[in-house]
């Protein structure tokens, strides 16, 4: 692997080879990332991939108008070649007086190590075990499991610098590992298949193999002789594997580029009241060893907590350089996305958020690409469980759950405490109200 | 075939001082093992893209990958390892790694490597280069101009245009040895307009294994997306909310055939069907649609986006027929799930990149045309849906349970369309859907060449494509009544 000194002294040849190609201005990000993953399936060795990735993006600037390219060779001649690409691209993209680098003041000069880089030094004989036990957990779980896709361990690290022209120049390294299984259970004609999966950037915080091994068995036996549903209005309660995607929608429409490009339903929603009043979303980039953690953006910009709604109030939206500009607002050092969202938790779990609904659905699944970020039109297919006083009654496929985003967001009636914690955003099962169920006549 | 194994040796092997026999002896050392084959996939991807949003080209970027990547396959068990710099060192050590997944022990030679020629399905064109600069920001200020020439309403207009050349070349112990000049290209443009307070998407695009010449036709082929992005978020503007429920759906020829993509295609996969985990496993011969369908996957279509004169294997493309008559006929193989199905590669075997596994993936994807006049088919409708235009869709493959979004749809009663509808999402179950077509169009079409598919995180340009349909008693997800 390249040490941090070389990486470091890739991205300040491209940006010096940058200034004397014409550039006034110039930023470079350079990765680097090593890993192993291993697939076992029906007791058997399947794949050992061994990943070594490594890219350059550069980004020049020439007045008001600029040009990017990437490479995948870091070698002297092909660093001059990429910056000879932006620049001559740079000659032909058109003035944009606000474009540019994400302002001095706001780069993270002083920036926290956040414990990011946990290495495991695991052998492709010891991931197969590994593997096997967890695949052999899930086969062993129930005797409806006839079938798998397999079980699989990953782990991969890496070192990313970022610097631009400023004399901004950060580093830092980190890892990722990952256990995953997916089984196929059958009953009579019905056929499914489901999966389960840990991740962590320390291979310690990993859940025992054979836990998510019989977890991906119990999640896929579960969804055996399935049924739909009639066309109804419901309380939907999504549950944690999915409810993250709805404040992705969220979070989708007060991004910066969705606004100015006035292609969001929550155009002008600063102050406004989307949640109830209960409801607070957060950001916390600098929780230690967490999924999401980054001590700066795509721009270098220092991230920092920020609340985006507060008592259901939008507080702010999600900005980088160029979008802050456009809007005449303070960059939120997003450039890239957002770092560990949190949903604040409420005080129930899925079973008691169950009782407390007494009849309605449970999605624990969500297919195709059914949201209109422009309307907030809503209609996704899913697969879940229906619930009657307060208890699974059998589960259910092949429907579709539909309504407005907006109206959605309003109708949020309880915050699970059920938070998924392996994702970038943190919250816990949502109960809507309202929405629009099709299913047979 | 012989020109573009030359250009790509010349590209991809002569820099790092690579000829056939470090390439035959890097695959002798990967069958020291109990390795029944192995193969070297050596490839460059030089990419462009420019992209123009309020009315100027903001941004533009370049991307130039190389690399190297090498499989060892031991019967149901592949060895992976691959390079981002082409040299003997490299491709050594990627290939003790891809070597590791057997044990020492030789079971097999190398035969020696030959090319096979195949008759080139399009031309070996570098789209970067085929039109300057200045040109290609004309495009698309052109596109821009004449969106908001359409109508006033247009508030926002984003275009696109990208360019791909991939020169690939593949060294197998089974003695392949060929290589492929893939050129491709993408024009996409998306609009927003306004009226009254209420704001409406509608986009368009196109392109296949051309140049950018493709565009600037006498038929003003870019302009003519610009002008059906707008047509169609003028549409929306008028729609009002699907219907919830059952009801009988027409669905337009051309891009709708992304449900024989997602609700057919993937369930005939090869390799789901050697594990036994699609929902069509174990069908083959069985009737899973209604004597009027006929479904193939043809990769031999000359320029279309999912064309490919060879897969990432080696092996010519083909046209496969999958459904005939309503019959199951065919999986879609690569090299590795044919040999354990114990038949012959189907021409499937795709990849995204030299750093990805090849796996079977679909090439174009459609239904013959039938009888019927599209008019006839919609005039035979009491009370549904015609769906003209979809965004995407997924399908579980083990359940069979699919679902597309609509982004053009009307609704149907006594056999007149009345109204726009948005919103409406379509979902069913693949081995079914097929079952309940009553009635295939004469007017085949294929999508405009958009199309890109993911399956285990990679992704490949396809096309899609169908007569017009009459399915049965489809679920339409929607809020309204």
């Amino acid at each position: 692997m390249n040490t941090d000194m070389e990486l470091k002294d890739v991205v300040a040849q491209l940006l010096a080879e940058a200034k004397k190609q014409g550039a006034t201005a110039a930023e470079a990000d350079v990765s680097v990332v090593t890993g192993l993953s291993v697939t076992v399936r029906m007791g058997d060795v399947e794949t050992i991939e061994y990943n070594k990735d490594r890219g350059v993006g550069l980004t020049v600037y020439v007045g008001d108008k600029s040009g990017s390219a990437n490479t995948s060779d870091f070698s002297k001649r092909a660093i001059k070649e990429t910056v000879i690409a932006a620049c001559g691209i740079a000659k032909y993209t058109q003035e944009d007086s606000y474009s540019g680098l994400a302002d001095a003041e706001l780069m993270a000069y002083d920036y926290p190590d956040l414990d990011l880089h946990h290495p495991w030094d695991i052998s492709p004989e010891k991931a197969i075990e590994l593997s096997m036990a967890c695949e052999d957990a899930a086969r062993q779980e129930d005797t409806r499991i006839t079938n798998s896709e397999g079980a699989s361990i990953s782990t991969h690290e890496g070192l990313r610098v970022y610097g631009n022209t400023h004399g901004f120049i950060g580093a830092y390294p980190s890892s990722r590992h990952g256990v995953s299984c997916a089984v196929i259970a059958q009953s009579g004609e019905s056929m499914q298949r489901d999966y389960w999966y840990s991740t962590a950037r320390n291979s310690d915080r990993l859940d025992e193999v054979e836990e998510v091994g019989r977890i991906a068995a119990q999640r896929t036996v579960a969804r055996l002789n399935a049924r739909q549903l009639t066309t109804r209005q419901v309380p939907v309660i999504f549950s944690s594997d999915v409810s993250s995607s709805l404040i992705s929608s969220f979070l989708g429409a007060i991004r910066g580029d969705s606004l100015y490009r006035k292609s969001s339903f929550l155009l002008d929603s600063l102050g406004q009241a989307i949640f109830p009043d209960y409801f607070s979303i957060r950001e916390e980039p600098h929780l230690k060893g967490a999924l999401g953690s980054a001590p700066f953006d795509g721009e270098g910009v220092r991230t920092q907590s920020r609340n985006y709604v507060q008592a259901g109030i939008v507080q702010s939206y999600i900005l980088n350089a160029y979008s802050a500009r456009k809007l005449a607002m303070q960059n939120t050092g997003n450039a890239g996305g957002v770092h560990n969202l949190i949903v604040e938790p409420g005080q129930d779990d899925l079973s008691v958020m169950m009782q407390n609904m007494g009849e309605g659905l449970v999605v624990t699944e969500l297919m195709g690409q059914g949201v209109n970020p422009v309307t907030g039109d809503y209609s996704r297919g899913a697969a879940g469980f229906w619930v009657e006083q307060g208890e699974i009654a059998y589960p259910v496929e092949e429907i579709t759950v539909a309504g407005n985003l907006r109206e959605m967001f309003k109708e949020i009636a309880v915050v699970g405490c059920d938070v998924d914690v392996r994702r970038n955003i943190r919250v816990g099962s949502l109960l809507v109200n309202g929405m629009t169920i099709a299913g047979s006549q | 075939m012989t020109a573009s194994l030359d250009v790509a040796k010349n590209i991809l092997l002569d820099p790092g001082g690579l000829t056939e026999t470090e390439l035959e002896s890097t695959l002798g050392m990967m069958l020291t093992h109990t390795v029944d084959s192995a193969d070297l996939y050596f490839q460059i991807s030089r990419h462009e893209s420019w992209s123009l949003e309020e009315g100027i080209v903001k941004d533009g970027r370049y991307a130039l990958d190389r690399g190297v990547g090498v499989r060892a396959i031991s019967g149901e068990k592949t060895g992976f390892a691959y390079a981002d710099e082409i040299s003997l060192a490299t491709l050594k050590e990627a290939a003790t790694s891809a070597r590791s997944i057997a044990r020492a022990g030789q079971s097999n030679r190398v035969k020696t490597l030959r090319s096979s020629p195949a008759d080139a399905l399009y031309p070996a064109l570098d789209p970067i280069g085929s039109l300057s600069a200045d040109d290609k920001v004309q495009l698309l200020q052109a596109m821009d101009a004449e969106a908001r020439r359409m109508d006033p309403r247009v508030s926002q207009v984003m275009v696109s245009l990208s360019g791909v050349q991939d020169i690939i070349l593949l060294a197998a112990s089974d003695g392949t040895f060929a290589a492929d000049i893939r050129p491709l290209v993408r024009l996409s443009i998306s609009v927003v307009v306004e009226h009254e307070g209420r704001r409406e998407v509608g986009s368009s695009g196109g392109g296949g294994r051309h140049d950018y010449a493709f565009f600037i036709t006498a038929e003003e082929q870019g302009l003519s997306y610009a002008r059906e992005a707008v047509r169609m978020a003028l549409v929306n503007l008028d729609a009002q909310p699907a219907p919830a429920g059952v009801m009988d759906v027409v669905l337009g020829p051309g891009w709708p055939g992304i449900l024989l993509h997602e609700a057919i295609g993937h369930g005939l996969e090869g390799d789901f069907n050697r594990k036994g985990t699609s929902a069509f496993s174990g069908k083959l011969g069985e009737r899973v649609a209604t004597e009027q369908c006929t479904v193939v996957d043809d990769g031999t279509l000359k320029d279309k986006r999912g064309s490919l004169t060879i897969d990432d294997e080696g092996v010519a493309s083909q046209n496969t027929v999958l459904i005939e008559k309503g019959i199951l006929k065919a999986y879609m193989h690569d090299k590795l799930n044919a040999k354990l199905m114990g038949v012959a590669s189907t021409g499937n075997g795709r990849r995204e990149s030299y750093a990805h596994l090849p796996m079977p993936r679909m090439t174009n994807t459609y239904m013959l045309p039938g009888q019927y006049d599209p008019q006839e088919i919609i005039a035979s409708i009491d009370h549904g849906l015609f769906a003209v235009n979809f965004g995407g869709g997924q399908v579980d493959i083990t359940s069979g349970k699919f679902v597309f979004s609509a982004s053009e749809a009307y609704m149907v009663e006594k056999g007149k369309i009345t109204y726009p509808v948005r919103g409406a999402t379509l979902i069913g179950n693949g081995p079914d859907v097929l079952t309940r077509v009553s009635m295939v169009g004469n007017d085949l079409a294929l999508d405009p060449g958009v199309g890109t598919c993911g399956k285990e995180g990679q992704s490949v340009p396809v096309g899609v494509g169908q007569p017009t349909l009459r399915v049965n008693q489809l679920t339409i997800g929607g809020t309204g009544t």
